[in-house]
């Protein structure tokens, strides 16, 4: 599975895809589209996505795309065409230095200069980008290299000196951390993407049943652990529950795995969980005490980790005296009583953006597969939609790709043509990549798209609410005063059904029709009030402690619990 | 801050220098001094770079560029326990009635003149930043007229070899 568009220096890898029969290529309308795509497709499938462009503006349109597979570690394999070898450094047609721009956003990159070298490049590519963290990886391909002849042998011998990611964790390091996590009378497991990318999400449930320590899943990692669980406290950081916010600060002990401590996730780091000691488990050894200090580093593969800690937790547990953790859970699940994941009605009668998202988590299927865009929309899909299986909830989160979710939502239909994908999206969004629904429409990937419409840039304006005194500079969309675009008839236009709910009545009705709908992709425009708000909410720039519940009302974190 | 001198051996590729300095500026560090060159090795280049960082910020530069792909091997070597040299040119002012005192200093200092001229001399010196600051500072009452400079070069001392188990 490819997602690319040919052009000229990309021709040569081009004109033999068109007798293929065991790669499928899907011609998409802007090659960030494929570069999303290619992401959704991995995410999905645990497999690595590819993508391909031609030269210069082909090339650069991939830089969005690669960034954010970077941030969010997505293997991806981009492939572009570049001008011929002596045209290089000449300011040539469709020339652009792509390995120097794409240097600080890919895991690897590199230019091939001998035909001889492509199925190397390739399979390092795939190897690299596949291997330790995942990440994207580009490989540049001049047209003359494209066009020599060249001997074919494969596998080709990879040559990689400088490339050993550790997987299997240090023995003497899990004992260590087992011997913490024994003692601990406040402990948390913070799960971050890494747990879902290294496909151990089962070991993390044994490890959590095991020890009967309380769970938290970042953004990345809605979904490897089941939000149906009653040792799961939700989401923590900015947007998180009271309850993920307080278990965090208030712990005596974080087990980080497969997070990398974002500050969207510890809010000001010098007042984050100012009384835990750390073990942080991640195959990156870079991102271990980067941002805070770890009492326990471990390097290595989640699901080798977790494997290695159940067991050694069975161990340490044989001599070590038993801590009873239940004052630790009563003061949780008071938290999480009294500050449970809500919203209100908007008072002017409008739609609530939050109720829309919550009803198409509820009637849809449960092996559901969940995108967005970024902003509130997204916060309320990671909020509002309980997942109970990985790989269920594909979004954009180190980079906040606006954008992101249509082309996304494409891949992953492209990876899993039997499960439901539905794209939760802005109104501010979806007019940045929705040309892709054509892509969609003709290709036979009938997503499903959520526009929760309403009318304005709404996290932005949300921002301007609280923090700049209700100026909305340029947040207005004029989705609602004018109507432009209709999003029915645009969605009409693309070649998919366009459907509309402005009303709490019309919801379910419109979310069981898209449902049924199966032979071509659905746009239903939620039309819902501007005024609604995510939270609870950690202002930018604050400690966690200073959480708000909803705005004014701020849970007593001051009292000793 | 301190000042720390990383050895990098990486694969000789082009665009590595690009990716090694790249990493360094992106971090915000500034790289005081950079050198490279082959080793025993062919396809392996050696970079010296002298950074002044605080301990915790350079473990993190490390890590970073150790997870450079091209990158091999990183070691870092104390002043005391490797030799480290850096070769400067000076051209200073010197007529007949100050060259004794010029030929004098660079005695001293045992450099080496490498060019002559009725109003100037070329100096050539090896030796620690150290060394050639104080040669500098002796040379620049006579007007120093141009400098260049390499970057810093070291080794570590011992028979051990850095290269040797990287190369597997």
């Amino acid at each position: 599975m490819v997602f690319g568009i040919p052009g000229g220096t990309i021709l040569p890898a081009y004109d033999p895809l068109l007798d293929s029969t065991k790669v499928r290529h899907i011609l998409v309308r802007h090659e960030q589209g494929a570069g999303h795509a290619a992401t959704g497709y991995a995410q999905a499938t645990g497999k690595v996505g590819v993508c391909m462009a031609t030269s210069g503006p082909g090339a650069t349109n991939l830089v969005t795309p690669l960034a954010d597979a970077n941030m969010d570690s997505v293997p991806v394999v981009a492939i572009t065409g570049q001008q011929s070898r002596p045209l290089i450094g000449t300011d040539a047609f469709q020339e652009a230095d792509i390995c120097g721009i794409t240097m600080p956003i890919t895991k690897h990159n590199v230019l091939v200069t001998d035909a001889a070298e492509i199925p190397r490049a390739i399979a390092e590519a795939f190897h690299i980008a596949a291997t330790g963290r995942p990440g994207p990886v580009l490989v540049d391909i001049p047209k003359d290299v494209l066009q020599e002849q060249t001997s074919f042998s494969w596998p080709p011998e990879m040559r990689l000196p400088g490339y050993r990611p550790t997987t299997r964790p240090h023995g003497k390091q899990v004992r260590e951390a087992a011997k913490l996590i024994v003692a601990a009378r406040k402990p948390v497991l913070y799960v971050g993407g890494g747990v879902i990318k290294a496909d151990a999400h089962a070991e993390l449930l044994r490890l959590a049943e095991d020890t009967g320590i309380p769970v938290v899943t970042t953004l990345m990692a809605r979904g490897a652990f089941p939000d149906s669980h009653d040792q799961h406290l939700g989401m923590p950081g900015m947007h998180g529950t009271v309850a993920a916010v307080a278990a965090m600060q208030k712990s005596d002990l974080l087990v980080a795995l497969g997070a990398r401590f974002d500050d969207r996730v510890t809010g000001q780091l010098g007042s984050f969980a100012p009384d835990a000691q750390i073990i942080h488990a991640d195959i990156d050894p870079a991102e271990i005490s980067k941002n805070r200090r770890a009492d326990v580093p471990i390097v290595g593969d989640c699901k080798e980790i977790i494997t290695e800690l159940i067991e050694a937790v069975r161990t340490e547990r044989e001599t070590a005296k038993a801590v009873d953790l239940s004052p630790w859970w009563e003061t949780l699940k008071s938290l999480r009583e009294t500050f449970p994941l809500g919203y209100d009605w908007p008072e002017d009668g409008t739609l609530s953006p939050q109720f829309v998202i919550e009803r198409i988590g509820a009637l849809s299927p449960s092996d559901t597969i969940y995108t967005a865009g970024v902003g509130q929309h997204q916060m309320w899909a990671a909020q509002f939609v309980k997942y109970e299986h990985p790989r269920t909830w594909i979004n954009s989160g180190g980079l906040g790709t606006m954008g992101f979710a249509v082309p996304a939502a494409m891949g992953i239909k492209a990876g899993e043509p039997d499960r439901t994908v539905w794209a939760i999206d802005g109104d501010g969004c979806f007019q940045m990549t929705n040309q892709e629904l054509a892509t969609c429409a003709i290709e036979g990937l009938p997503v499903k798209i959520a526009v929760i419409n309403n009318g304005n840039l709404g996290m932005v304006r949300q921002w301007q609410t609280l923090f700049y005194g209700e100026r909305y500079s340029n947040t207005d969309l004029g989705t609602h005063k004018h109507r432009i675009p209709d999003f029915k008839l645009l969605a009409e236009a693309l070649g998919c059904v366009g459907l509309r709910a402005e009303s709490q009545a019309e919801v379910d009705e419109v979310i069981q029709k898209a449902l049924e709908i199966n032979d071509r992709p659905v746009v239903i425009d939620f039309v819902v009030g501007k005024d609604a708000q995510v939270w609870p909410m950690v202002a930018a720039g604050t400690g966690n402690s200073e959480i708000m519940a909803a705005r004014g009302i701020r849970p007593l974190f001051d009292e000793d619990i | 801050m301190t000042r720390h001198t990383l050895s990098v051996l990486v694969e000789d590729k082009p665009g590595v220098l690009a990716r090694v300095a790249g990493l360094f500026s992106r971090r915000g560090f500034n790289i005081e001094s950079l050198a490279v060159g082959r080793t025993e090795y062919p396809d392996i280049s050696r970079m010296t770079i002298v950074v002044s960082v605080d301990e915790l910020p350079l473990e993190q530069v490390t890590k970073q560029l150790n997870k450079l792909i091209n990158v091999i091997k990183i070691v870092e070597l104390e002043p005391t326990a490797s030799v480290q040299r850096q070769l400067v040119l000076i051209k200073v002012r010197a007529d007949a009635t100050v060259r004794s005192q010029v030929l004098e200093t660079v005695q001293l200092f045992r450099a080496k003149v490498v060019d002559v001229s009725p109003e100037a001399v070329t100096i050539e010196a090896t030796g620690t930043s150290e060394k050639l600051d104080a040669l500098l500072r002796m040379l620049e009452p006579y007007g120093l007229r141009e400098i260049v400079q390499s970057g810093m070069v070291a080794i570590g001392r011992g028979a051990r070899s850095i290269t040797a188990t990287a190369v597997r």
